[in-house]
């Protein structure tokens, strides 16, 4: 096996990259890339602190073979910040303390925004459902709830969508 | 005490770095990124207790991408060391990488440095060893049975030796035994915990980055810089002046990087490769390797009287160490230190003993030593409750330790609020005490 | 009935600071040029938000906005000493030798101001805003800013300080344990509601009400996200997590989130708490350490409801449901016998 150029959409930006066999999105976002909000916490698939959308779906990109993100337009937790503003979904993280070391806190808001963009108007259950792929250590995972029904208020408030 | 009234402190000012995290901005150690950064795997030992007959590093040497092999024989410092050893604590005890034996399954034995980590831990698979296994012993009682094998020549009985030959940490307060004669009902029980591992979402790690000047800048996770920077250069005899440690924001701790695991053997490939060098905890290794709370199994006899006063209290607990000494005898001493909890007995015996088994070495963990205290005596007070009768509330008010009281390790009480604490929670559960109870006070023990 | 409750509850006090002292903490403040002040520390974040309360205790010190300081962490090169981040002992050390730093500091901008303003120090206040006036003369002020700029450029004059904590250590008596461990103790008492499955020994955590005594606090809010967090964590301890399910066996080892469990978001019970504040006469403002003591409360009590419901002696953690249903094999073969 050999190394390839692989081309995929990242954050919006086209970008071309050499993928050495058997790398995974998460090589590719972290290590070629430097979007590090995606965090490597397990490698293993068990902690989400690694996800990303896939063409609007929620996936762990240490399981995801670059290859298989071949033309597919990715976002990282830093392409919700595209004109630098703070997204309703990640001030509600802010204001309800919904991270302490921060080191799940970018999956955990890539989840949320995942569940949120297909179920603007979830149900406590449906959040913690939503979320039930990612760890936390610090919070106890409260905060995290709050600050999802919280943004989910918000939205259904001002019609804004999630992020 | 008096307060001036104060501005800011006492006040929700938010937390500094919440956006940063909201945002995906805050840099954690392993977000620098150094071009031609090599990676560091370890091979560890398949052994729990085994000597080592022959280490065998040429195939690793020849596998692709594989840049450099280290094992104790490049160690230009210390072999065996203890974090604790520039404080008095003693003796150095764990290989830095194992020679002539191992004494828990996944012991280093030989560092792997390739030009990714693929190629590191392609070439940590290829490290041969031979092993002629040993009898292992796992349980902390039989370890101290004088019938199992004794893991290194410091400890004959598998137990940790303090000042003064003393087999334990100690407590002698009052007379234990008087204090059983005279007490209406003895409550005795055996209480355990487990090794639990404090699983920060970010594992153990770092990056040894070589400088122009000579000096060596370590990306870290440690929970406390100077520390692991001390010992990472008295275990390679450098000026610690050659090293720069970094911190930042760690992705968690909870005790879980105070073990100075990973900078000693990083600092040294990037000396020996001029590179920067990247050791990260795997997720399995974090799970298995780095060290985990302590597991303690403890004894409390009480002497109790039928109005409900303790009159007595002996404690005998083990706490498993694993295979090397690391903090545990600092955690057995505020184990005991701790004891007999938020009360007032005028008879306390603990002994607090750190004993060796074959399993991976145990370290502090949130609440090192007082979580497992905490649990047998709160546990112990719900059996007294139940033996004599009483309201379990009543009893631990009745026993609460009051200012002034002079507690166990002989020092006399100050900030005590545990008897307004309990008060409270009584309130918030709804559930009723009578009126004495509610006139007690942490600062007269008359109004009870 | 397959379904019980019981409840149960645990007190517990928890000591400030490493056992028997001798672990210090450094601070060095400097004030810029524009009238901000950086707080420069070797202590290390792990998240529970020391850069903020550091920043508060400054500000608190000082009299100045708290916008206006900066705290500096985790690195050697700048940071005066700190033994660690471990021991619940950041607030209380870490705290102190802020307090101390910005004492000298303040004296230091104090005595600028004094020139400035053609008055005796001692005479000086601040209003916590950026501005410094003499006492009672509110409009006898100048702003922190121009003490600022006149220390740097008009007198040459560095505005600084520096503090150490250090609880002087205290040897143990090896046959007695005669010491003096600690600097302060917090408390904290918790009472839970558990409901245990009596066919698939599975526990649920139903609710969660705790009280903590942690001297004055210095953030609230921080507090309260220990106490959630460390109320979680008590659940994961006393009914899940190990790293040896057979210990003391060595097998099975778990290595993955998949066998290394965890409560998710759905075992987490609404969790109440209060606070009460007897401040210490030793901590920075009066500060206790709360960061470990918060799984402490929660095991015991967990445990102890657990036993509650099903008038069963379970002495052990995790009591998984395999322990359940072993307790209640016991129970039923004693009644039987």
């Amino acid at each position: 096996m050999e190394d390839k150029l692989i081309r995929l959409t990242v954050n919006g930006r086209d970008e071309a990259v050499i993928i050495q066999p058997l790398a995974t999105l998460q090589d590719v976002l972290r290590d070629t890339l430097e979007l590090t909000a995606v965090k490597s916490g397990c490698g293993q698939g068990g902690c989400g602190s690694c996800s990303v959308l896939v063409d609007g779906e929620l996936r762990l990109s240490c399981l995801t073979l670059a290859e298989r993100a071949e033309g597919a337009e990715v976002t990282t937790l830093e392409g919700l910040n595209a004109t630098n503003a703070i997204v309703p979904l990640q001030q509600a993280f802010v204001e309800n303390y919904a991270a302490q070391c921060g080191y799940c806190t970018a999956g955990m808001v890539m989840a949320a925004k995942a569940l949120l963009d297909r179920n603007p108007a979830p149900s406590r259950d449906e959040i913690v459902e939503g979320l039930s792929g990612n760890l936390c250590r610090c919070t106890g995972f409260a905060p995290i709830v709050r600050a999802v029904q919280q943004a989910a208020q918000a939205l259904s408030d001002t019609g804004e969508e999630a992020s | 005490m008096s307060m001036k009234e104060l501005g800011v402190v006492g006040r929700n000012v938010g937390q500094r770095d919440l956006e940063s995290h909201a945002r995906g901005q805050t840099t954690y150690y392993e977000d620098v990124h150094y071009p031609r950064m090599l990676h560091l795997k370890m091979h560890r030992s398949a052994e729990p207790h085994a000597n080592i007959v022959r280490v065998d590093t040429s195939a690793a040497e020849a596998s692709p991408g594989v840049v450099c092999v280290l094992t104790h024989e490049d160690l230009p410092g210390k072999k065996v060391w203890n974090g604790l050893a520039a404080v008095g604590v003693g003796p150095e005890d764990e290989p830095i990488l194992a020679f002539d034996k191992v004494r828990w399954r996944g012991e280093p034995i030989v560092a792997v440095i390739g030009e990714s980590a693929e190629a590191a831990r392609a070439g940590a698979a290829k490290v041969e060893v031979e092993y002629d296994p040993l009898p292992g012993v796992f349980d902390v009682e039989e370890a101290m049975s004088g019938e199992a094998p004794a893991l290194t020549a410091h400890w004959p009985n598998n137990h940790y030796i303090y000042p003064d030959d003393h087999a334990a940490a100690q407590i002698r307060f009052g007379d234990v035994e008087q204090g059983f004669a005279e007490a209406d009902h003895i409550v005795e029980d055996k209480y355990q915990t487990s090794p639990i591992e404090q699983a920060p979402m970010e594992t153990n790690g770092c990056i040894a980055k070589p400088g122009g000047d000579g000096r060596i800048t370590v990306h870290t996770n440690t929970q406390a810089v100077h520390f692991a920077r001390d010992n990472t250069a008295a275990i390679l005899g450098l000026a610690p002046g050659k090293l720069r440690f970094l911190g930042g924001t760690v992705g968690g701790g909870f005790g879980g990087k105070v073990d100075v695991a990973v900078e000693p053997i990083s600092v040294l490939a990037a000396m020996r490769t001029g590179r920067p060098v990247k050791f990260k905890y795997t997720r399995e290794e974090e799970m298995q390797v780095s060290s985990t709370r302590s597991a303690w199994r403890l004894f409390i006899k009480d002497g109790v009287m039928n109005d409900g006063r303790i009159v007595a209290r002996k404690i005998t607990s083990y706490q498993d160490s694993g295979a090397y000494l690391r903090f545990s005898s600092y955690g057995s001493m505020k184990h005991a230190g701790h004891m007999p909890g938020p009360y007032t007995i005028p008879n306390v015996w603990v002994d607090a003993r750190v004993v060796f088994t074959n399993r991976p070495p145990s370290s502090a963990m949130r609440g090192f030593g007082v979580m497992a205290a905490s649990f047998a005596i709160e546990l112990q007070m719900d059996k007294v409750a139940k033996t004599i009768g009483m309201d379990p509330w009543q009893l631990r008010l009745l026993n609460a330790y009051r200012n002034g009281d002079m507690r166990a390790h002989r020092k006399v009480n100050e900030d005590a609020a545990m008897v307004e604490t309990i008060q409270a929670a009584a309130r918030l559960a709804g559930h009723d005490l009578p009126a004495d109870y509610q006139a007690m006070t942490s600062w007269d023990r008359k109004a009870s | 009935m397959a379904k019980v409750r019981g409840t149960g509850f645990a007190a517990v006090n928890y000591p400030t600071g490493m056992h028997l002292g001798g672990d210090p903490t450094q601070s060095l403040i400097h004030m810029t040029p524009a009238g901000d002040f950086v707080v420069t520390m070797a202590s290390v974040d792990l998240g529970q938000g020391l850069r903020t309360v550091l920043a508060q205790i400054a500000a608190e010190t000082l009299g100045v906005p708290y916008e206006s300081i900066v705290v500096e962490t985790a690195d050697t090169d700048t940071g005066p000493h700190c033994t660690g981040t471990f021991a619940s002992r950041t607030t209380h050390r870490a705290g102190n030798a802020v307090v101390m730093a910005a004492q000298e500091a303040r004296k230091a901008m104090l005595e600028v101001a004094g020139e400035l303003l053609e008055a005796s120090p001692e005479d000086l206040e601040t209003d916590g805003d950026g501005n410094i006036h003499i006492k009672g003369v509110a409009e006898r002020s100048v702003s922190v800013g121009e003490v600022a700029g006149a220390a740097h450029f008009g007198y040459g004059k560095t505005i600084a300080g520096r503090g150490a904590y250090l609880k002087p250590p205290s040897p143990m008596d090896p046959e007695t344990g005669e010491c003096d461990p600690d600097s302060t103790q917090a408390h904290a008492c918790t009472i839970v509601e558990v409901e245990v499955d009596t066919e698939t020994g599975m526990v649920e955590v139903l609710d969660m009400k705790s009280v903590y005594e942690v001297g004055q606090q210095v953030n609230p809010d921080l507090v309260k996200g220990q106490i959630v967090g460390g109320s979680w964590m008590g659940i994961g301890h006393a009914l899940y997590e190990t790293t040896a399910p057979g210990y003391p066996a060595i097998d099975p080892a778990p290595v993955d989130f998949q066998n290394y469990l965890q409560p998710g978001a759905s075992e987490m019970p609404e969790v109440t708490c209060e606070v009460l504040e007897y401040p210490a006469e030793s901590g920075p403002y009066g500060g206790k350490g709360v960061g470990e003591m918060v799984t402490n409360g929660p095991i015991p009590a967990i445990v102890n409801a657990i036993n509650n419901a099903l008038d069963v002696r379970i002495t052990q953690i995790p009591v998984t449901p395999e322990v359940i249903l072993r307790a209640l094999d016991e129970k039923r073969a004693q009644a039987g016998g």
